[in-house]
């Protein structure tokens, strides 16, 4: 049998990328992926980015550093979501990433 | 007699005398299902004219090839009551020179018969014309109802042209506009879309948040004293409003209450209630769906009536009459001023329509509104834009409580004796932002890009275009 | 806190049902974290209801969460997260014996004394929604001192039984005055199964004025459409809260002034009277009778 090489998506046959939430109004899908270590990326759209973009990126950025996560990029689409919504979908998501990374 | 019926829009145009500079107007009851307005744009830029002023009673999407006739240098100047989808979105971007002027359903019309918006030529979308030239609206293939917007148009203009799909050799029975108000007539394949014109069925909403609002909205009629016989009534077409009337309905039915008119754009729900008995006759200035246009074809009790009927303010219109009007807001400041114009981001979404027209004429007027749409606070310190003032509005109904106008404690005592949640607006203000945070203050250019007309013609507020 | 006429269920993984649950009339809220909830999104949603009962927490009304049953992997999950945000009630699904009750009453009260003290305790609401369940119901009802309601779930007790599920709701008319019996007999609330047709009100009128007339206490509803109608059936007549509003008027007075006996419209004013005019004016949700102080059974 032929050894298969393992791809960016899957070491040992889990997916390294993990997700939660909706896109659905009053929700946010959060996208977590490997990215360069040290650090963290995250890129933001949202339907309120002009009254609440600061805001949400903050929420994220806390979340992270509560899970002690570094070295992921962070897609998030919002569509509207509070405070403790966008906490528990980087907590669902935050969760999930490193259960698949475990 | 003369034929009227000219060959094409273009030589229909040349004739009435088309030049550089002039206001041409159309009226808004083809919706978004129109195709006149870009019709007549076309024939203009085809025969090089430029720096038009449209004098359009309201602008929706589907008028997106206006655009370009903008930036051709073909239009100048905007005049409406209400725009949505692209080309307001692309007026807020500063796409014209001068600021839009917006008016109120009544100003507009006050205006017209005052002289103060001159109109050189009327290009009026018609369902059905004779060969005398009488305009009806409820016949044709893009039947639309009530022709009520048109009717000061086809009195002020100096040139009237009528443009229709459905032209008849026999005069017609039912006369919406009189043959001696149109110079022309022109033809084409088809004046406008049907869907687009009218809804099928306006469904009613599910969301439950507008059906609590609307719950809460129908207790405070209820509580108000005012729904007895003889209950005057307008509602928008908006979900909660809808809703609301729905509930009213059946607190009429229990309470046997039998209403005097209903008002404004017309629907099935509203058409129901006047079959029902629930009321006497329907005052119809616009049909909102196709319910509506079969009714007032038939019904004598459903009554088309013109823009100056419905609410022009230099005469006592029906408006004045109204015991309650409930209407939507984009945001409702706490001096209850209401803005319908412009959305969070301050981009054209509206217009007054009849809002502030209605306001000022009810013995009641109620904003129903969710106290927080996707994470904004509809409840703001200072609207975006004003386009109906506080001291015409009485109260705001929403899903976490009512505030009352501090200037009717009677309507603030009525409601607290029925058991209702009522609230200060500052309070209902710190709850939205305790839910969803404060927001960040959006910023804007100086630049003007409408101006608000009120109903009498006073300029209230300027629109300025977002940095 | 009020008497729960309506119980409205609202599916836990989303937001914007969360967030508007203290507006839609209904005296309780059902974060739903069991049916309402794919499997695959049950973390989430369970981290979702935990920031909702600290973060927004409807004002005013019962906050209630149904978790998944003790036959399936996310119960001790649920309470782990859930029993953290301190609901009123927690729901217990597919109930079927004294012993399922104890288990998760036990499990919960573990979490709270891990969370730390200064806490309201948790009670217990169990859902009968099996032949099993139906057949202990008084047994269940009686099990321990948190447990506080019982409610009737129909949509899978017919299933089981191969009965037909109807409008008229014959099919489980046993199964409801069963229930009452039991929740009556050991001083807990009882709590009628949802109407299932949606779009049906017509139906939800009859069904829900049938429910109060056998004697349930409340019921439960699937869509905010439904909560006015059952509310109105479990509010009584007006005539009924105006004499227990003049009864307790009296009542107060004559206890004001010291006077032992007292009477209205030649009826005296003894304490059984007071107790039913408490229990009209509790159903109005005008006088605060709480679940406690009716269950205090123990």
């Amino acid at each position: 049998m032929a050894q298969t090489i393992p791809t960016p998506e899957s070491s040992l046959g889990k997916p390294l990328r993990a997700t939660a939430g909706s896109l659905e109004s009053n929700d946010i899908f959060i996208a977590l992926a490997p990215g360069e270590p040290g650090g963290n990326e995250i890129t933001l759209e949202s339907i309120v980015m002009k009254q609440f973009g600061p805001a949400i990126l903050r929420v994220i950025e806390e979340s992270l550093a509560e899970h002690d996560l570094t070295g992921v990029t962070v897609t998030a689409q919002d569509k509207g979501a509070l405070d403790c919504t966008i906490r528990a979908r980087m907590e669902a998501a935050i969760r999930r990433y490193k259960e698949a990374r475990s | 007699m003369r034929d009227k019926l000219m060959p094409d829009m273009v030589t229909a145009l040349k004739e009435a005398g088309l030049a550089d500079g002039m206001a041409i107007s159309f009226h808004h009851h083809m919706r978004n299902g129109d195709h006149v307005l870009n019709a007549v744009l076309e024939a203009a830029a085809a025969m090089g004219v430029k720096d038009l002023t449209l004098v359009a009673s309201s602008v929706f999407p589907v008028h997106q090839p206006l655009i370009e006739h903008i930036k051709n240098g073909v239009v100048r100047a905007i005049d409406t009551n209400y725009m949505s989808g692209p080309v307001a979105q692309a007026v807020s971007h500063g796409l014209l020179e001068t600021p839009v002027i917006f008016r109120s359903h009544g100003g507009r019309p006050r205006a017209l018969r005052e002289g103060s918006r001159s109109v050189d030529i009327a290009c009026m979308a018609a369902p059905t014309v004779d060969r005398m030239g009488n305009v009806s609206g409820i016949l044709g293939p893009s039947a639309c109802g009530s022709l009520g917007y048109a009717v000061p148009d086809a009195e002020c203009a100096r040139h009237v042209i009528a443009i229709t799909d459905t032209y008849l050799d026999k005069p017609l029975e039912r006369v919406s506009i009189p043959h001696d108000r149109v110079n022309s007539i022109v033809r084409l394949d088809s004046i406008g879309d049907p869907k687009g014109i009218v809804s099928g069925s306006t469904s009613m909403t599910r969301d439950p948040v507008a059906l609590a609002i609307a719950r809460k909205a129908a207790a405070a009629i209820r509580a108000s004293g005012l729904l007895k016989d003889g209950f005057n009534f307008q509602t928008g077409a908006g979900g909660a409003s809808l809703a609301t009337a729905q509930y009213l309905r059946e607190d009429m039915i229990r309470q046997k209450v039998r209403g005097g008119f209903l008002l404004g754009g017309i629907t099935k729900y509203l058409v129901d209630m006047l079959e029902e008995g629930l009321f006497e006759a329907i005052y119809d200035v616009q049909c909102f769906d196709l319910a509506a246009v079969e009714s007032i074809g038939r019904n004598k009790a459903h009554q088309e009536i013109s823009a100056d009927t419905y609410a022009n303010p230099s005469r006592r219109s029906c408006v004045d009459y109204l015991d309650v009007v409930l209407l939507g807001a984009s945001e409702v400041d706490v001096n209850f001023n209401v803005n319908v114009h412009t959305d969070s981001n301050g981009i054209i979404i509206g217009g007054s329509g009849g809002h502030n027209d209605a306001a000022a004429g009810a013995a009641m007027t109620i904003i129903v509104a969710p106290l927080i749409r996707a994470r904004l606070p509809i409840v703001v310190d200072q609207c975006t834009t004003i386009t109906t003032p506080g001291k015409t509005v009485d109260v705001l109904v929403t899903e976490r409580g009512i505030a009352v106008n501090p200037a009717r404690p009677d309507l603030a005592d009525r409601f607290r004796a029925a058991g209702l949640d009522v609230r200060s607006i500052e309070e209902l203000r710190a709850l939205a932002l305790s839910i969803a945070g404060e927001p960040r203050k959006v910023a804007f250019t100086d630049r003007v890009v409408g101006r608000v007309e009120y109903r009498d013609g006073t300029i209230i507020d300027a629109i300025y275009m977002p940095a | 806190m009020k008497h729960y006429r309506s119980l409205l269920f609202m599916p836990g993984n989303n937001p914007g049902m969360l967030a508007s649950a203290g507006a839609l009339g209904a005296d309780a809220a059902i974060f739903d974290l069991e049916d309402a909830v794919a499997r695959t999104e049950k973390d989430a949603a369970r981290i979702l209801v935990r920031n909702a009962l600290t973060e927004l927490r409807p004002e005013g009304i019962g906050v209630v969460v149904r978790i998944n049953a003790l036959d399936t992997p996310f119960w001790q999950d649920d309470i782990a997260e859930v029993v953290k945000g301190g609901p009123d009630f927690i729901l217990q699904p597919k109930c079927t014996s004294p012993e399922d009750a104890r288990t998760l009453i036990a499990a919960i009260e573990e979490r709270e004394r891990e969370y730390g003290a200064g806490r309201k305790p948790i009670r217990l609401l169990t859902l009968l929604e099996t032949a099993a369940g139906i057949e202990n119901a008084f047994a269940i009802a009686s099990a321990h001192p948190k447990l506080a309601g019982m409610q009737l779930g129909a949509e899978d007790l017919t299933l089981e039984l191969g009965a037909k599920r109807t409008p008229g709701g014959e099919e489980i008319l046993y199964a409801r005055t069963r229930l009452i019996m039991a929740c009556k007999a050991a001083g807990v609330k009882s709590l009628d199964t949802p109407y299932p047709y949606v779009t049906d009100l017509e139906g939800l009128e009859k069904d829900a004025a049938f429910s109060a007339q056998l004697g349930f206490d409340g019921k439960t509803v699937i869509s905010p459409q439904h909560v006015a109608a059952v509310n109105r059936a479990f509010t009584p007549p007006e005539e009924q809260l105006r004499w227990a509003r003049r009864v307790m008027a009296v009542a107060r007075k004559a206890e004001e002034e010291g006077k032992g006996a007292v009477s209205l419209d030649g009826m005296m004013i003894d304490l059984p009277i007071i107790k039913r005019a408490q229990l009209i004016l509790s159903r109005a949700g005008e006088a605060p009778v709480s679940f406690t102080e009716d269950t205090a059974h123990a």
